[in-house]
Protein backbone atom coordinates (compact mmCIF):
# COMPACT_ATOMS: atom_id res chain seq x y z
CA UNK A 1 0.00 0.00 0.00
CA UNK A 2 1.46 3.22 -0.98
CA UNK A 3 1.74 6.38 1.18
CA UNK A 4 -0.49 8.66 -0.94
CA UNK A 5 -3.54 5.87 -0.22
CA UNK A 6 -2.74 5.45 3.41
CA UNK A 7 -3.00 9.05 3.52
CA UNK A 8 -6.44 9.16 1.65
CA UNK A 9 -7.28 6.14 4.03
CA UNK A 10 -6.67 8.04 6.96
CA UNK A 11 -8.91 10.99 5.71
CA UNK A 12 -11.67 9.13 5.09
CA UNK A 13 -11.32 7.11 8.14
CA UNK A 14 -11.48 10.65 9.87
CA UNK A 15 -14.34 12.33 7.58
CA UNK A 16 -16.87 9.26 8.89
CA UNK A 17 -16.01 9.37 12.58
CA UNK A 18 -16.90 13.49 12.41
CA UNK A 19 -19.71 12.20 10.88
CA UNK A 20 -20.68 10.09 12.96
CA UNK A 21 -19.65 11.55 16.06
CA UNK A 22 -20.76 15.05 15.15
CA UNK A 23 -24.06 14.85 17.19
CA UNK A 24 -21.93 14.21 20.52
CA UNK A 25 -19.20 16.77 19.48
CA UNK A 26 -21.69 19.64 18.59
CA UNK A 27 -24.44 20.96 20.72
CA UNK A 28 -26.74 21.56 17.95
CA UNK A 29 -29.14 19.35 16.05
CA UNK A 30 -29.23 19.67 12.14
CA UNK A 31 -32.37 21.35 12.54
CA UNK A 32 -32.38 23.37 15.58
CA UNK A 33 -33.10 27.28 14.99
CA UNK A 34 -31.28 29.60 16.97
CA UNK A 35 -32.59 32.76 16.47
CA UNK A 36 -30.20 34.84 17.89
CA UNK A 37 -27.76 33.54 15.19
CA UNK A 38 -29.08 33.74 11.63
CA UNK A 39 -26.54 33.57 8.72
CA UNK A 40 -24.11 34.25 11.21
CA UNK A 41 -20.45 33.41 10.62
CA UNK A 42 -18.23 31.23 11.96
CA UNK A 43 -17.70 32.02 15.44
CA UNK A 44 -16.35 29.87 18.82
CA UNK A 45 -18.36 31.76 21.53
CA UNK A 46 -21.59 30.69 19.74
CA UNK A 47 -20.14 27.23 19.40
CA UNK A 48 -21.46 27.88 15.71
CA UNK A 49 -17.87 26.60 14.51
CA UNK A 50 -18.49 27.03 10.93
CA UNK A 51 -21.51 29.40 11.31
CA UNK A 52 -24.92 29.02 10.65
CA UNK A 53 -27.82 29.42 7.89
CA UNK A 54 -30.66 31.77 7.09
CA UNK A 55 -32.93 30.13 9.44
CA UNK A 56 -30.04 30.12 12.31
CA UNK A 57 -28.93 26.15 11.95
CA UNK A 58 -25.81 24.82 13.32
CA UNK A 59 -24.02 24.61 9.60
CA UNK A 60 -21.47 22.04 11.22
CA UNK A 61 -24.35 20.05 12.04
CA UNK A 62 -26.26 20.14 9.04
CA UNK A 63 -22.91 19.32 6.80
CA UNK A 64 -21.89 16.75 9.17
CA UNK A 65 -25.57 15.22 8.97
CA UNK A 66 -24.85 15.82 5.11
CA UNK A 67 -21.94 14.15 5.38
CA UNK A 68 -23.81 10.88 6.82
CA UNK A 69 -26.14 11.00 4.03
CA UNK A 70 -23.35 11.04 1.60
CA UNK A 71 -21.23 8.29 2.57
CA UNK A 72 -24.31 6.01 3.31
CA UNK A 73 -25.82 6.39 -0.03
CA UNK A 74 -22.85 5.94 -2.14
CA UNK A 75 -21.66 3.01 -0.37
CA UNK A 76 -24.93 1.40 -0.27
CA UNK A 77 -25.65 2.22 -4.14
CA UNK A 78 -22.52 1.41 -5.04
CA UNK A 79 -23.09 -2.44 -3.19
CA UNK A 80 -26.59 -2.22 -5.29
CA UNK A 81 -24.64 -1.37 -8.11
CA UNK A 82 -22.03 -4.29 -7.91
CA UNK A 83 -24.57 -6.87 -7.18
CA UNK A 84 -26.99 -6.21 -10.15
CA UNK A 85 -23.39 -5.62 -12.43
CA UNK A 86 -21.44 -8.73 -11.09
CA UNK A 87 -25.07 -10.88 -11.90
CA UNK A 88 -25.82 -9.09 -14.97
CA UNK A 89 -21.98 -9.19 -16.41
CA UNK A 90 -20.89 -12.91 -15.28
CA UNK A 91 -24.01 -14.71 -16.99
CA UNK A 92 -23.67 -12.72 -20.01
CA UNK A 93 -19.88 -13.30 -20.60
CA UNK A 94 -20.11 -16.77 -19.20
CA UNK A 95 -23.52 -18.20 -20.90
CA UNK A 96 -22.20 -16.52 -24.20
CA UNK A 97 -24.21 -16.44 -27.89
CA UNK A 98 -27.34 -14.90 -28.15
CA UNK A 99 -27.96 -14.50 -24.64
CA UNK A 100 -24.88 -12.49 -24.15
CA UNK A 101 -25.78 -10.47 -27.64
CA UNK A 102 -28.93 -9.69 -25.91
CA UNK A 103 -28.27 -8.85 -22.41
CA UNK A 104 -25.17 -6.30 -24.02
CA UNK A 105 -27.24 -4.73 -26.05
CA UNK A 106 -29.67 -3.62 -23.37
CA UNK A 107 -26.63 -2.25 -21.56
CA UNK A 108 -25.56 -0.47 -24.48
CA UNK A 109 -29.10 0.94 -24.74
CA UNK A 110 -29.53 2.19 -21.46
CA UNK A 111 -26.12 3.67 -22.13
CA UNK A 112 -26.35 5.67 -24.70
CA UNK A 113 -29.30 7.62 -22.64
CA UNK A 114 -27.76 10.19 -20.36
CA UNK A 115 -27.46 8.73 -16.92
CA UNK A 116 -28.79 11.59 -15.10
CA UNK A 117 -32.15 11.70 -17.11
CA UNK A 118 -32.72 8.15 -16.07
CA UNK A 119 -32.22 9.01 -12.22
CA UNK A 120 -34.41 12.21 -12.76
CA UNK A 121 -37.64 10.12 -13.79
CA UNK A 122 -36.63 7.33 -11.55
CA UNK A 123 -36.52 9.70 -8.54
CA UNK A 124 -40.19 11.40 -9.63
CA UNK A 125 -41.43 7.61 -9.24
CA UNK A 126 -40.92 7.20 -5.60
CA UNK A 127 -41.85 9.86 -2.55
CA UNK A 128 -39.95 12.81 -2.39
CA UNK A 129 -37.47 12.40 0.29
CA UNK A 130 -37.09 8.97 0.74
CA UNK A 131 -33.88 8.27 0.79
CA UNK A 132 -33.98 4.35 0.43
CA UNK A 133 -35.86 4.91 -2.90
CA UNK A 134 -33.02 7.92 -3.93
CA UNK A 135 -30.29 5.29 -3.67
CA UNK A 136 -32.75 2.24 -5.23
CA UNK A 137 -32.59 4.48 -8.19
CA UNK A 138 -28.90 5.68 -8.16
CA UNK A 139 -27.93 2.40 -7.79
CA UNK A 140 -30.07 0.60 -10.06
CA UNK A 141 -28.51 2.96 -13.41
CA UNK A 142 -24.61 2.50 -11.74
CA UNK A 143 -24.03 -1.35 -12.64
CA UNK A 144 -23.82 -0.59 -16.75
CA UNK A 145 -20.42 -0.16 -16.23
CA UNK A 146 -19.58 -2.72 -13.59
CA UNK A 147 -21.51 -5.62 -15.82
CA UNK A 148 -19.39 -4.58 -19.07
CA UNK A 149 -16.09 -4.77 -16.84
CA UNK A 150 -17.66 -8.29 -15.04
CA UNK A 151 -18.52 -9.49 -18.96
CA UNK A 152 -14.99 -8.84 -20.18
CA UNK A 153 -12.99 -10.77 -17.08
CA UNK A 154 -15.44 -13.28 -17.81
CA UNK A 155 -15.25 -14.01 -21.16
CA UNK A 156 -11.26 -14.42 -20.84
CA UNK A 157 -12.00 -16.50 -17.80
CA UNK A 158 -14.82 -18.86 -19.65
CA UNK A 159 -11.50 -20.50 -21.93
CA UNK A 160 -9.55 -21.59 -18.66
CA UNK A 161 -8.46 -25.14 -17.60
CA UNK A 162 -10.19 -25.03 -14.07
CA UNK A 163 -13.87 -24.05 -15.71
CA UNK A 164 -13.33 -27.03 -18.06
CA UNK A 165 -12.33 -29.17 -14.94
CA UNK A 166 -15.13 -27.50 -13.42
CA UNK A 167 -17.52 -28.45 -16.36
CA UNK A 168 -15.99 -32.07 -16.76
CA UNK A 169 -16.80 -32.96 -13.24
CA UNK A 170 -20.45 -32.18 -13.53
CA UNK A 171 -20.62 -28.40 -11.56
CA UNK A 172 -23.64 -26.84 -12.27
CA UNK A 173 -23.78 -23.32 -14.14
CA UNK A 174 -25.33 -21.40 -11.27
CA UNK A 175 -22.52 -22.97 -9.30
CA UNK A 176 -19.37 -22.26 -11.67
CA UNK A 177 -20.67 -18.97 -12.01
CA UNK A 178 -20.56 -18.12 -8.26
CA UNK A 179 -17.95 -20.00 -6.97
CA UNK A 180 -15.28 -19.85 -10.00
CA UNK A 181 -15.97 -16.58 -11.83
CA UNK A 182 -17.11 -14.65 -9.21
CA UNK A 183 -13.85 -14.65 -6.93
CA UNK A 184 -11.65 -14.31 -9.76
CA UNK A 185 -13.10 -11.05 -10.80
CA UNK A 186 -13.29 -10.00 -7.75
CA UNK A 187 -10.36 -7.62 -8.15
CA UNK A 188 -11.14 -5.29 -10.64
CA UNK A 189 -14.95 -5.18 -9.10
CA UNK A 190 -13.40 -4.11 -5.64
CA UNK A 191 -11.30 -1.49 -7.56
CA UNK A 192 -13.96 -0.11 -9.51
CA UNK A 193 -16.62 0.06 -6.49
CA UNK A 194 -14.50 2.21 -4.95
CA UNK A 195 -14.21 4.33 -7.80
CA UNK A 196 -18.16 4.15 -8.43
CA UNK A 197 -18.50 5.07 -4.80
CA UNK A 198 -17.90 8.76 -5.35
CA UNK A 199 -19.73 8.71 -8.55
CA UNK A 200 -22.84 7.35 -6.66
CA UNK A 201 -22.14 10.26 -4.11
CA UNK A 202 -21.71 12.87 -6.89
CA UNK A 203 -25.55 11.84 -8.36
CA UNK A 204 -27.51 11.90 -5.11
CA UNK A 205 -25.75 15.20 -4.60
CA UNK A 206 -26.68 16.23 -7.61
CA UNK A 207 -30.30 15.34 -7.29
CA UNK A 208 -30.45 16.90 -4.22
CA UNK A 209 -29.03 20.15 -5.69
CA UNK A 210 -31.72 20.11 -8.33
CA UNK A 211 -34.11 19.68 -5.03
CA UNK A 212 -35.32 16.20 -6.21
CA UNK A 213 -33.17 14.33 -3.60
CA UNK A 214 -32.85 14.91 -0.06
CA UNK A 215 -35.80 16.83 1.54
CA UNK A 216 -35.77 19.42 4.71
CA UNK A 217 -35.42 19.10 7.20
CA UNK A 218 -32.45 16.76 5.93
CA UNK A 219 -29.49 17.98 4.46
CA UNK A 220 -27.44 16.90 1.37
CA UNK A 221 -23.91 18.50 0.39
CA UNK A 222 -26.29 19.05 -2.55
CA UNK A 223 -28.89 20.34 -1.34
CA UNK A 224 -26.19 22.54 1.19
CA UNK A 225 -24.62 24.22 -1.73
CA UNK A 226 -27.62 24.90 -3.48
CA UNK A 227 -28.61 26.87 -0.48
CA UNK A 228 -25.36 28.47 0.15
CA UNK A 229 -24.78 29.40 -3.83
CA UNK A 230 -28.03 31.23 -3.03
CA UNK A 231 -26.34 33.39 -0.11
CA UNK A 232 -22.92 33.36 -1.71
CA UNK A 233 -22.72 37.13 -1.43
CA UNK A 234 -23.72 37.99 1.43
CA UNK A 235 -22.56 34.88 3.39
CA UNK A 236 -19.65 32.95 1.59
CA UNK A 237 -19.21 30.25 4.25
CA UNK A 238 -22.47 28.50 3.35
CA UNK A 239 -20.91 27.66 0.30
CA UNK A 240 -17.57 27.43 1.29
CA UNK A 241 -18.30 24.70 3.87
CA UNK A 242 -20.16 22.37 2.07
CA UNK A 243 -18.12 22.87 -1.08
CA UNK A 244 -14.85 21.87 0.62
CA UNK A 245 -16.56 18.61 2.29
CA UNK A 246 -17.65 17.42 -0.93
CA UNK A 247 -14.49 18.51 -3.01
CA UNK A 248 -12.56 16.41 0.07
CA UNK A 249 -14.99 13.29 0.24
CA UNK A 250 -14.79 13.25 -3.96
CA UNK A 251 -10.59 13.39 -4.07
CA UNK A 252 -10.41 11.06 -1.83
CA UNK A 253 -12.72 8.19 -2.62
CA UNK A 254 -11.03 8.58 -6.70
CA UNK A 255 -7.36 8.61 -5.13
CA UNK A 256 -8.54 5.09 -3.18
CA UNK A 257 -10.03 3.95 -6.34
CA UNK A 258 -7.15 4.81 -8.55
CA UNK A 259 -4.71 3.22 -6.39
CA UNK A 260 -6.66 0.19 -5.71
CA UNK A 261 -6.94 0.09 -9.93
CA UNK A 262 -3.55 0.22 -9.96
CA UNK A 263 -2.31 -2.30 -7.30
CA UNK A 264 -5.20 -5.03 -8.19
CA UNK A 265 -4.83 -4.35 -11.84
CA UNK A 266 -1.04 -4.88 -11.85
CA UNK A 267 -1.28 -8.29 -10.67
CA UNK A 268 -3.61 -10.13 -13.48
CA UNK A 269 -2.02 -8.00 -16.67
CA UNK B 1 -17.67 4.25 -45.04
CA UNK B 2 -21.59 4.62 -46.79
CA UNK B 3 -22.77 0.97 -45.59
CA UNK B 4 -21.11 2.10 -41.76
CA UNK B 5 -23.07 4.86 -41.76
CA UNK B 6 -26.30 3.94 -43.23
CA UNK B 7 -25.79 0.70 -40.33
CA UNK B 8 -25.22 3.31 -37.64
CA UNK B 9 -28.16 5.69 -38.51
CA UNK B 10 -30.53 2.54 -39.05
CA UNK B 11 -29.15 1.39 -35.31
CA UNK B 12 -30.61 4.85 -33.58
CA UNK B 13 -34.30 4.15 -34.63
CA UNK B 14 -34.77 0.90 -32.52
CA UNK B 15 -32.77 3.42 -29.40
CA UNK B 16 -34.99 6.21 -29.82
CA UNK B 17 -38.13 3.56 -29.88
CA UNK B 18 -36.80 2.40 -26.58
CA UNK B 19 -36.27 5.65 -25.45
CA UNK B 20 -39.57 7.10 -26.02
CA UNK B 21 -41.61 3.90 -24.15
CA UNK B 22 -39.47 3.68 -20.86
CA UNK B 23 -39.99 7.85 -20.32
CA UNK B 24 -43.84 7.56 -21.55
CA UNK B 25 -44.40 4.21 -18.82
CA UNK B 26 -42.11 5.00 -16.41
CA UNK B 27 -43.41 8.74 -15.57
CA UNK B 28 -46.81 7.28 -15.58
CA UNK B 29 -46.10 4.77 -12.61
CA UNK B 30 -44.85 8.09 -10.56
CA UNK B 31 -46.94 8.50 -7.63
CA UNK B 32 -48.79 11.96 -8.02
CA UNK B 33 -50.08 13.41 -10.88
CA UNK B 34 -49.76 17.11 -12.50
CA UNK B 35 -53.54 18.52 -11.10
CA UNK B 36 -53.14 17.29 -7.47
CA UNK B 37 -51.16 20.63 -6.21
CA UNK B 38 -52.63 22.68 -4.07
CA UNK B 39 -56.11 21.71 -3.27
CA UNK B 40 -58.23 18.92 -4.43
CA UNK B 41 -60.98 19.79 -7.36
CA UNK B 42 -63.88 18.82 -7.54
CA UNK B 43 -64.59 15.74 -9.09
CA UNK B 44 -66.90 17.25 -12.59
CA UNK B 45 -63.89 19.54 -12.95
CA UNK B 46 -60.88 16.86 -12.61
CA UNK B 47 -62.84 14.62 -14.67
CA UNK B 48 -63.07 17.99 -17.60
CA UNK B 49 -59.11 18.01 -17.35
CA UNK B 50 -58.52 14.30 -17.60
CA UNK B 51 -61.13 14.05 -20.43
CA UNK B 52 -59.18 17.29 -22.12
CA UNK B 53 -55.51 16.02 -22.24
CA UNK B 54 -56.81 12.50 -22.99
CA UNK B 55 -55.68 10.92 -19.60
CA UNK B 56 -59.43 9.17 -19.32
CA UNK B 57 -58.22 6.76 -22.42
CA UNK B 58 -56.69 3.34 -21.57
CA UNK B 59 -52.64 3.82 -20.87
CA UNK B 60 -52.01 2.37 -24.78
CA UNK B 61 -54.04 4.65 -26.52
CA UNK B 62 -52.21 7.59 -24.81
CA UNK B 63 -49.00 5.82 -25.28
CA UNK B 64 -49.92 5.47 -29.49
CA UNK B 65 -51.38 9.16 -29.37
CA UNK B 66 -48.36 9.97 -28.14
CA UNK B 67 -45.74 8.27 -30.39
CA UNK B 68 -47.89 10.07 -33.24
CA UNK B 69 -47.68 12.75 -32.03
CA UNK B 70 -43.72 12.43 -32.04
CA UNK B 71 -43.49 10.97 -35.02
CA UNK B 72 -44.70 14.54 -36.60
CA UNK B 73 -42.94 16.78 -34.21
CA UNK B 74 -45.57 17.27 -31.71
CA UNK B 75 -44.51 16.93 -28.47
CA UNK B 76 -47.61 18.10 -26.45
CA UNK B 77 -49.59 20.55 -24.51
CA UNK B 78 -47.19 21.19 -21.57
CA UNK B 79 -49.94 20.64 -18.65
CA UNK B 80 -48.00 23.66 -16.24
CA UNK B 81 -47.30 26.25 -18.93
CA UNK B 82 -50.90 26.65 -20.03
CA UNK B 83 -51.15 27.61 -23.58
CA UNK B 84 -47.92 26.62 -24.43
CA UNK B 85 -47.02 23.19 -26.40
CA UNK B 86 -43.49 21.69 -25.34
CA UNK B 87 -42.40 21.89 -28.52
CA UNK B 88 -42.40 25.76 -27.87
CA UNK B 89 -41.20 26.13 -25.04
CA UNK B 90 -38.49 23.57 -25.70
CA UNK B 91 -37.14 25.47 -29.10
CA UNK B 92 -37.55 28.61 -26.96
CA UNK B 93 -34.69 27.76 -24.87
CA UNK B 94 -32.94 25.02 -26.86
CA UNK B 95 -30.24 28.28 -28.68
CA UNK B 96 -28.70 29.13 -26.15
CA UNK B 97 -28.15 25.62 -24.23
CA UNK B 98 -27.13 24.65 -27.55
CA UNK B 99 -24.99 27.72 -28.05
CA UNK B 100 -23.02 27.04 -24.13
CA UNK B 101 -22.56 23.38 -25.11
CA UNK B 102 -21.19 23.90 -28.65
CA UNK B 103 -18.88 26.36 -26.79
CA UNK B 104 -17.66 24.66 -24.17
CA UNK B 105 -17.31 21.27 -25.88
CA UNK B 106 -14.80 23.61 -28.67
CA UNK B 107 -13.23 24.95 -25.11
CA UNK B 108 -12.37 21.27 -23.83
CA UNK B 109 -11.16 20.13 -26.88
CA UNK B 110 -9.03 22.96 -28.08
CA UNK B 111 -7.32 23.30 -24.12
CA UNK B 112 -7.63 19.34 -23.72
CA UNK B 113 -5.33 18.73 -26.38
CA UNK B 114 -2.33 20.75 -26.22
CA UNK B 115 -2.38 20.34 -22.10
CA UNK B 116 -2.33 16.50 -22.29
CA UNK B 117 -0.01 16.51 -25.48
CA UNK B 118 2.63 19.45 -23.55
CA UNK B 119 2.77 16.67 -20.63
CA UNK B 120 3.00 13.70 -22.19
CA UNK B 121 5.92 15.78 -24.20
CA UNK B 122 8.03 16.49 -21.01
CA UNK B 123 6.10 13.47 -19.37
CA UNK B 124 7.39 13.70 -15.71
CA UNK B 125 8.26 17.40 -15.34
CA UNK B 126 6.43 19.79 -13.20
CA UNK B 127 4.21 20.33 -15.75
CA UNK B 128 3.41 17.51 -16.36
CA UNK B 129 2.31 16.67 -12.56
CA UNK B 130 0.84 20.43 -12.60
CA UNK B 131 -1.20 19.62 -15.77
CA UNK B 132 -1.81 16.13 -14.22
CA UNK B 133 -3.08 17.81 -11.27
CA UNK B 134 -5.27 19.96 -12.51
CA UNK B 135 -6.55 17.09 -14.58
CA UNK B 136 -7.59 15.03 -11.45
CA UNK B 137 -9.27 18.41 -9.88
CA UNK B 138 -11.20 18.61 -12.84
CA UNK B 139 -12.84 15.02 -13.42
CA UNK B 140 -13.80 14.83 -9.71
CA UNK B 141 -15.21 18.05 -9.23
CA UNK B 142 -18.57 18.60 -10.07
CA UNK B 143 -20.41 21.58 -12.25
CA UNK B 144 -22.37 22.91 -8.91
CA UNK B 145 -19.60 22.66 -7.05
CA UNK B 146 -17.16 24.64 -9.73
CA UNK B 147 -19.60 27.04 -10.91
CA UNK B 148 -20.86 28.80 -7.70
CA UNK B 149 -17.01 28.78 -6.81
CA UNK B 150 -15.92 30.42 -10.16
CA UNK B 151 -19.35 32.95 -9.83
CA UNK B 152 -18.26 33.66 -6.19
CA UNK B 153 -14.45 34.40 -7.42
CA UNK B 154 -14.66 36.42 -10.77
CA UNK B 155 -18.37 37.77 -10.26
CA UNK B 156 -18.84 38.51 -6.96
CA UNK B 157 -15.08 39.37 -5.08
CA UNK B 158 -12.99 40.03 -8.34
CA UNK B 159 -16.31 41.57 -10.72
CA UNK B 160 -14.83 40.17 -14.07
CA UNK B 161 -17.58 38.69 -15.39
CA UNK B 162 -21.29 39.15 -15.16
CA UNK B 163 -23.29 36.22 -13.19
CA UNK B 164 -26.90 35.50 -12.64
CA UNK B 165 -29.23 36.12 -14.84
CA UNK B 166 -28.92 36.51 -19.22
CA UNK B 167 -29.57 39.81 -21.88
CA UNK B 168 -29.62 38.14 -25.39
CA UNK B 169 -26.31 39.38 -26.51
CA UNK B 170 -24.41 39.86 -23.27
CA UNK B 171 -21.59 37.35 -23.80
CA UNK B 172 -19.74 38.52 -20.65
CA UNK B 173 -22.97 36.25 -18.87
CA UNK B 174 -21.79 33.16 -21.04
CA UNK B 175 -17.89 33.47 -20.22
CA UNK B 176 -17.84 31.46 -17.02
CA UNK B 177 -20.92 29.00 -17.20
CA UNK B 178 -19.31 27.83 -20.49
CA UNK B 179 -15.40 27.46 -18.18
CA UNK B 180 -17.60 25.64 -15.89
CA UNK B 181 -19.19 22.86 -18.93
CA UNK B 182 -15.75 23.10 -20.58
CA UNK B 183 -13.26 22.12 -17.03
CA UNK B 184 -14.42 18.10 -16.35
CA UNK B 185 -14.22 17.73 -20.48
CA UNK B 186 -11.19 19.57 -20.76
CA UNK B 187 -9.52 17.75 -17.70
CA UNK B 188 -10.34 14.24 -19.28
CA UNK B 189 -9.11 14.97 -22.43
CA UNK B 190 -5.62 16.20 -21.38
CA UNK B 191 -5.69 12.94 -19.30
CA UNK B 192 -6.79 10.58 -22.47
CA UNK B 193 -4.27 12.59 -25.22
CA UNK B 194 -1.49 12.58 -22.22
CA UNK B 195 -1.50 8.58 -22.18
CA UNK B 196 -2.30 8.05 -25.77
CA UNK B 197 0.61 10.61 -26.77
CA UNK B 198 2.87 9.03 -24.53
CA UNK B 199 2.37 5.33 -25.12
CA UNK B 200 2.51 6.51 -29.15
CA UNK B 201 5.98 7.67 -28.45
CA UNK B 202 7.34 4.85 -27.72
CA UNK B 203 6.12 2.68 -30.99
CA UNK B 204 8.84 1.50 -33.20
CA UNK B 205 7.74 4.20 -36.03
CA UNK B 206 8.34 6.85 -34.13
CA UNK B 207 11.87 5.46 -33.23
CA UNK B 208 12.57 4.97 -36.71
CA UNK B 209 11.30 8.50 -37.89
CA UNK B 210 13.71 9.69 -35.25
CA UNK B 211 16.39 7.57 -36.44
CA UNK B 212 16.21 8.93 -40.33
CA UNK B 213 17.31 12.21 -38.54
CA UNK B 214 13.48 14.14 -38.54
CA UNK B 215 13.75 16.74 -35.41
CA UNK B 216 11.65 15.68 -32.75
CA UNK B 217 8.92 18.37 -33.11
CA UNK B 218 8.76 17.31 -36.82
CA UNK B 219 8.29 13.67 -35.32
CA UNK B 220 5.17 14.86 -33.20
CA UNK B 221 3.28 16.75 -35.67
CA UNK B 222 3.72 14.67 -38.93
CA UNK B 223 3.90 10.85 -36.89
CA UNK B 224 3.04 11.23 -33.22
CA UNK B 225 -0.19 13.30 -33.22
CA UNK B 226 -2.82 12.06 -35.53
CA UNK B 227 -2.53 8.13 -33.96
CA UNK B 228 -2.68 9.80 -30.57
CA UNK B 229 -6.02 11.68 -30.93
CA UNK B 230 -7.95 8.47 -31.56
CA UNK B 231 -8.97 7.61 -28.08
CA UNK B 232 -9.86 11.32 -27.84
CA UNK B 233 -12.24 10.76 -30.72
CA UNK B 234 -13.73 8.39 -29.17
CA UNK B 235 -14.24 10.14 -26.04
CA UNK B 236 -16.06 12.48 -28.03
CA UNK B 237 -19.59 10.91 -27.78
CA UNK B 238 -19.51 10.54 -24.13
CA UNK B 239 -18.31 13.88 -23.37
CA UNK B 240 -21.12 15.47 -25.80
CA UNK B 241 -23.32 13.61 -23.33
CA UNK B 242 -21.99 14.98 -20.18
CA UNK B 243 -22.24 18.57 -21.77
CA UNK B 244 -25.52 18.23 -22.30
CA UNK B 245 -26.51 17.09 -19.20
CA UNK B 246 -23.84 19.32 -17.58
CA UNK B 247 -25.93 22.12 -18.94
CA UNK B 248 -28.43 21.64 -16.50
CA UNK B 249 -26.84 22.37 -14.05
CA UNK B 250 -25.04 25.31 -15.51
CA UNK B 251 -28.20 26.80 -16.29
CA UNK B 252 -29.51 26.35 -12.89
CA UNK B 253 -26.49 27.84 -11.49
CA UNK B 254 -25.66 30.57 -13.09
CA UNK B 255 -29.73 31.41 -13.75
CA UNK B 256 -29.33 31.31 -18.06
CA UNK B 257 -33.02 30.98 -19.50
CA UNK B 258 -32.03 27.42 -21.49
CA UNK B 259 -34.14 24.56 -22.07
CA UNK B 260 -32.36 22.74 -19.23
CA UNK B 261 -34.52 24.01 -16.38
CA UNK B 262 -37.85 22.41 -17.85
CA UNK B 263 -36.39 18.96 -17.13
CA UNK B 264 -36.21 19.71 -13.62
CA UNK B 265 -38.79 21.97 -13.06
CA UNK B 266 -41.01 19.57 -15.40
CA UNK B 267 -39.81 16.41 -13.49
CA UNK B 268 -40.62 18.55 -9.82
CA UNK B 269 -44.29 19.59 -11.50
CA UNK B 270 -44.66 15.68 -12.30
CA UNK B 271 -45.66 17.69 -16.00
CA UNK B 272 -45.28 14.45 -18.49
CA UNK B 273 -45.20 15.99 -21.54
CA UNK B 274 -42.57 18.72 -20.79
CA UNK B 275 -40.45 15.77 -19.13
CA UNK B 276 -40.99 13.30 -21.70
CA UNK B 277 -40.42 15.83 -24.50
CA UNK B 278 -37.28 16.91 -22.98
CA UNK B 279 -35.78 13.70 -22.44
CA UNK B 280 -36.58 12.61 -26.10
CA UNK B 281 -34.80 16.24 -27.56
CA UNK B 282 -31.56 15.91 -25.45
CA UNK B 283 -31.40 11.96 -25.63
CA UNK B 284 -31.84 12.39 -29.93
CA UNK B 285 -29.47 15.44 -29.43
CA UNK B 286 -26.90 12.64 -27.46
CA UNK B 287 -27.50 10.27 -29.76
CA UNK B 288 -26.83 12.10 -33.04
CA UNK B 289 -23.61 13.69 -31.23
CA UNK B 290 -22.49 10.36 -30.60
CA UNK B 291 -23.24 8.88 -33.96
CA UNK B 292 -21.03 11.89 -35.38
CA UNK B 293 -18.07 11.13 -32.83
CA UNK B 294 -18.42 7.35 -34.10
CA UNK B 295 -18.15 8.08 -37.94
CA UNK B 296 -15.30 10.54 -37.35
CA UNK B 297 -13.54 7.86 -35.46
CA UNK B 298 -14.33 5.38 -38.31
CA UNK B 299 -13.15 7.57 -40.82
CA UNK B 300 -10.03 8.16 -38.85
CA UNK B 301 -9.16 4.58 -37.53
CA UNK B 302 -10.25 2.44 -40.45
CA UNK B 303 -10.44 -1.10 -38.44
CA UNK B 304 -13.39 0.11 -36.98
CA UNK B 305 -15.34 0.26 -40.00
CA UNK B 306 -14.36 -3.08 -41.46
CA UNK B 307 -14.49 -4.88 -38.02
Amino acid sequence: MSKGMRTTLIVLALLAMLALLAPWITPYSHEHIDWQHQAAPPSLEAAHWLGTDRLGRDLFARSMQALRVSMLIGVLAALVSVCIGVAWGATAGYVGGRVDALMMRFVDIVYALPYVFIVIILSTMFERGSIAALFIAIGAVGWLTMARIVRGQTLGLRRREFIEAAIASGVRTPQILWRHIVPNVAGPVIAYATLAIPQMILFESFLSFLGLGVQEPFASLGSLINEGAQEMESSPWMLLVPATLLTILLLAFNLLGNGLRTALGSRDE
Amino acid sequence: MLAYTLRRIAGLVPTLFVLATLSFFIIRLAPGGPFDQQQTLPPAIRANLDAAYGFDRPLIVQYARYLAGVAQGDLGPSLRYKDFTVTELIARGLPLSLTIGLAAALLAFFTGVPLGAYAAWRANSVADHAIMSFSMMGVVLPGFVVGPLLALMFGIYWPIFRVGGYEPGELSYLVLPVITLALPVSAYIARLMRNSLEEVLCANYIRTARAKGLTASAVLRRHALRPALIPVVSYLGPAVAFVVTGSLVVESVFGLPGSGRFLIQGAVDRDYPMVMGMILVYGVLTLVCNLIADLLYAWMDPRVRLA
